[in-house]
This record gives C-alpha cells, structure tokens and sequence, in this order.
C-alpha cells in the first residue's frame, strides 16, 4: 500500500489526509522528522507559510525534507506548500525548501476579500476543475525543466517538475479528488521505479 | 467566471489557520513579534482585552490606523473587531481590506438583540459561542469560523474550557439523539433544525471552532487543543507577560505539539510571569463579557 504522509505543523492537513485516503492510499500526518521514513510521498498543505516555515525550522525538518526529495520521492505542495517548494520569492531573501524551478509571488491575487473559486483546466490531469483560492500566490516565472500545468487570468497556478508538483489553489476544500489522484498515481510510479 | 466571498472561500480561510495561534496586537512592533513568533494572524486593536476591561467606559472599533499600521507592517492575515450588531464599523473593516471580522463581546454591543447579518459582506467573519445554540445561530447568519467566549481579558481559562467542553458534549449528545427527537433539541437550544442534523450527520461543527478567553500560558493553550479546539486565539497573554517574544513562540510550538508534554515543560521553563489573572467570582455580572449576546 502506497503511504502518503502529510506535513502536520499546521493548517489543512486533516482535509488532505481524506482526500489522499479518497484516492486509494494511505494518509498519515507528520509531525517528526523521523516520520519521513515510512512514507512514499510528502503533501505539505495549505496554513500560513510563515508560521509552517518557523516550526519546519525549530524542529529541524528543512534538511530532511530536501533530502527526501533529492532521493526522487515525490512531493506536492498546495498554496503554502507551493511557496515552501520555490526556489525564488518575489520581495523575500528567504527562500525555504528551495526544490522546484519556480519563483513564486505571495498573496499575489490580493487579501482575504479578493480571494475566489474558478473552474480550470489542469492539464492532462482534470478539465472543468473547481479550484478554491485563498490569500493565494501564483507562478510568476518556470525553469525550463518545470511544465505548466494551469494557469488563471494568464497566471500560472499550477507546475510540475518531475516527482515535484505544485498548485497556488487548494484541492483539498472540495470533493473533487483527481488533482491528488494523479499526485498519488505519481507516487504509485516512483515507489515502483525506487524499488528496481 | 470567478466568485469571491463564497462559503468556501470564507470558510477555507479559517481552515488554513487551523493548528495555529492568532494573537492579539495593539500597534505594528507587536505585529511583527507576533508574525516573527509564528502567529498565524493577528487581530489588530486599541488595547487588549485587558486593558479594556481596566479603561471601562465604551468599547468600539479600533482607530483605522491603528489597523492600517498592522496591515502594512505583516504578511500575515490581519483580523479586527468590530462592536456586536454594528453594521457600520463591519462595513468600514471590510472596506479597509481587513481579511477577517471578529463580531466581538470584547467591544461593547452595538446592538443588544440583533447581530450582524454576516453572509452579505465578503469579508468572513468569526464569533463567540457558550454553546450549539449560540454556535449554530452565528453559522445561519453568516460566520464562518467560531471560536468560544471564554471570559476575554482574564487570564483565567476556566470559562473557555466550560465553553469547549459544553459544545462538545453537546454535538455527542445530539448524535446520540434518534431523529425524530431532533426538533425538541433545536427547539430547546433556539438552533436551526436543518443545521443539527448536518452536525449530527458529521459529528462536527460545520466550521473551524478557535479557543479563545483567558488562555495565558502554552499549557493552557495545549489544554483547549486537547478538548477538541482547531487553534487558539491570545488576547492579553501575550503582550502582558514578561517576555512577549519567547511567550509567543512557547505558545505557537504548544498549539502544535499539544500532546507533547516534556516539549511542553521544556518550552515552559524560564517564560517569566505570566500576565496576573482574574479569578471569576470577582467579576459582577455585568463585567462578565460572555454575557453580552447569546
């Protein structure tokens, strides 16, 4: 059985939890670095980046995280979770995990009363895709390993990057599973060619 | 075609602070010891509960700059009360970009029957609650997150836990219920029927449910989490210890690893006075704030 753990610091990860379980794989909450090593995928969720950055730093999670991804496993980051994986933030020094080609601009669509839901289509993943934006960031800019996934108002809002994928929306607030589904499926594919 | 203000959009707000501290602020250094400390909002006031129960008079709104101060000093969303009822004071908040309203017993009522009808702004709104009365009313008209009363300004965590303990004692009781004693239940706590049996149905609020009123020290904080709250708001705990900065981030690591006990001796040590603290019996019924809306 494919485990997917979920960065538990803070925010949204009870949400991602059922909907990984909803898409046929084991969900488990992280919350110790030591944990990294029973799962086959890593979601880090939506919450507040600055506050998850503080307790990723405290207990000493940004070298293992890194690492994780670096040994191929796969790593979905959803609105905060995108700008954690930036390797370049607009108006910031501090770049965090710093493991996708992307730059990032935060709360880039405007406040909380700015914040909407749409229908997008993600590429090869879902047409027709509700998609709820939150304080949200967009993509301003990809390396060109990274390939566009979706995009909103000509902004990108969803890329991946090999066993890297990102999104600027959250698809855990809705009970459409496929954009986990083909992250779970991604995870399904490295854990077999991990284990040749 | 895109839609702002929806249930999901307000209410997934909430859900993104879940697991965090959201910690009362009265200008923009404490702001950013509260972004730097790892809050995941603050709520921008005049003064902190405290010092509003020690100045008496009337309570309202903040000073606009006071909470533009706020918004231009943090990243981080920026929350601000506004009086019980006071349509005009939500209107201005939601004008100025406030990301979230706190209708709040804090400020003194603007309006003692009658609360704000919260599901036509945009900006989502969270209220206080003593129970799945209160609780499930504020939801029908409009909040989209809730947090308990507790007693503000106190120190004392005892009624925030009386209010934790009390919806959710509440919910299990409701699920216990067979579905045709459901309407004597709504009947007896003032609580839409159709509301109760989505709680019933879920086992839970249909909303993020705060601990907030009186929590003062990370084990308080560790305590609410236990009873089933989603996060924690510190209104004068923090700003009115010895040791803001360090008591802020005891408090944010406490929340998280809420049944971690020897982290949270160890985070515990050496945090300095806690603020004073009131005990209840002290208070006259009129100084008691929860009873300010129902």
């Amino acid at each position: 059985m494919t485990t997917i753990g979920v960065l538990g610091l803070q925010g949204a990860f009870r949400e991602h939890i059922r909907s990984v379980e909803a898409s046929g794989a084991t969900g488990v909450v992280v919350k110790k670095k030591e944990q990294l090593e029973d799962i086959d995928g890593l979601i880090i969720p939506g919450g507040e980046s600055t506050a998850i950055r503080r307790l990723i730093d405290k207990y000493d999670f940004l070298e293992p995280i890194r690492e994780f991804g670096k040994q191929g496993k796969p790593i979905f980051g959803t609105c905060a979770g995108l700008i954690l994986l930036a390797s370049e933030i607009d108006g910031s020094y501090d770049v965090h995990l710093g493991l996708m080609d992307i730059k990032v601009r935060r709360n880039a669509f405007g406040r909380q009363r700015e914040s909407f839901e749409a229908d997008l289509d993600i590429d090869g993943v879902a047409d027709q895709f509700t998609a709820v934006f939150i304080r949200a960031p967009y993509i301003e800019g990809v390396g060109e390993e990274t390939k566009v996934l979706a995009r909103y108002d000509g902004h990108i809002v969803a890329a991946q990057q090999d066993h890297y994928l990102a999104c600027s929306f959250h698809p855990e607030l809705t009970d459409d599973h496929r954009l986990v589904l083909h992250f779970v499926k991604m995870v399904e594919h490295s854990r077999k060619s991990l284990a040749m | 075609m895109s839609q702002t203000g929806t249930d999901r959009v307000k209410r997934g707000m909430a859900e993104m602070q879940k697991g965090g501290v959201i910690m009362d602020v009265v200008n923009a250094e404490q702001a950013k010891i509260a972004e730097e400390a790892g809050a995941v909002a603050v709520m921008a006031l005049e003064r902190v509960p405290a010092d509003i129960r020690a100045a008496g008079g009337v309570a309202r709104m903040a000073d606009p700059t006071i909470v533009e101060e706020v918004m231009n000093a943090v990243s981080i969303p920026v929350m601000a009360k506004a009086r019980i009822g006071h349509i005009a004071e939500a209107r201005v908040l939601e004008a100025m970009g406030v990301d979230y309203i706190d209708e709040s017993e804090v400020l003194t009522p603007a309006d003692e029957i009658y609360h704000i009808k919260k599901d036509d702004y945009t900006v989502p709104f969270v209220c206080g609650c003593r129970n799945i009365g209160e609780a499930t009313r504020r939801i029908r008209e409009g909040a989209s997150m809730l947090r308990t009363k507790g007693e503000p300004g106190t120190g004392n965590i005892v009624e925030a836990v009386r209010h934790m303990r009390q919806i959710q004692s509440e919910i299990r009781h409701l699920q216990s219920l067979a579905e045709d004693e459901v309407m004597v239940f709504a009947k007896e706590n003032g609580a839409p029927f159709d509301l109760l049996m989505e709680i019933r149905e879920e086992g839970r609020l249909p909303v993020v449910n705060f601990a907030a009123g009186g929590i003062a020290t990370p084990a308080d904080a560790a305590l609410m989490m236990q009873l089933g709250a989603d996060g924690v708001f510190v209104g004068s705990g923090i700003f009115k210890s010895n040791n803001p900065a360090q008591f802020a981030r005891a408090i944010v690591e406490a929340t998280t690893h809420y049944d971690d006990y020897k982290l949270i001796g160890e985070l515990s040590k050496g945090l300095g006075t806690a603020m004073k603290g009131m005990e209840m019996s002290t208070l006259t019924p009129d100084q008691r704030m929860q009873e300010r809306s129902q």
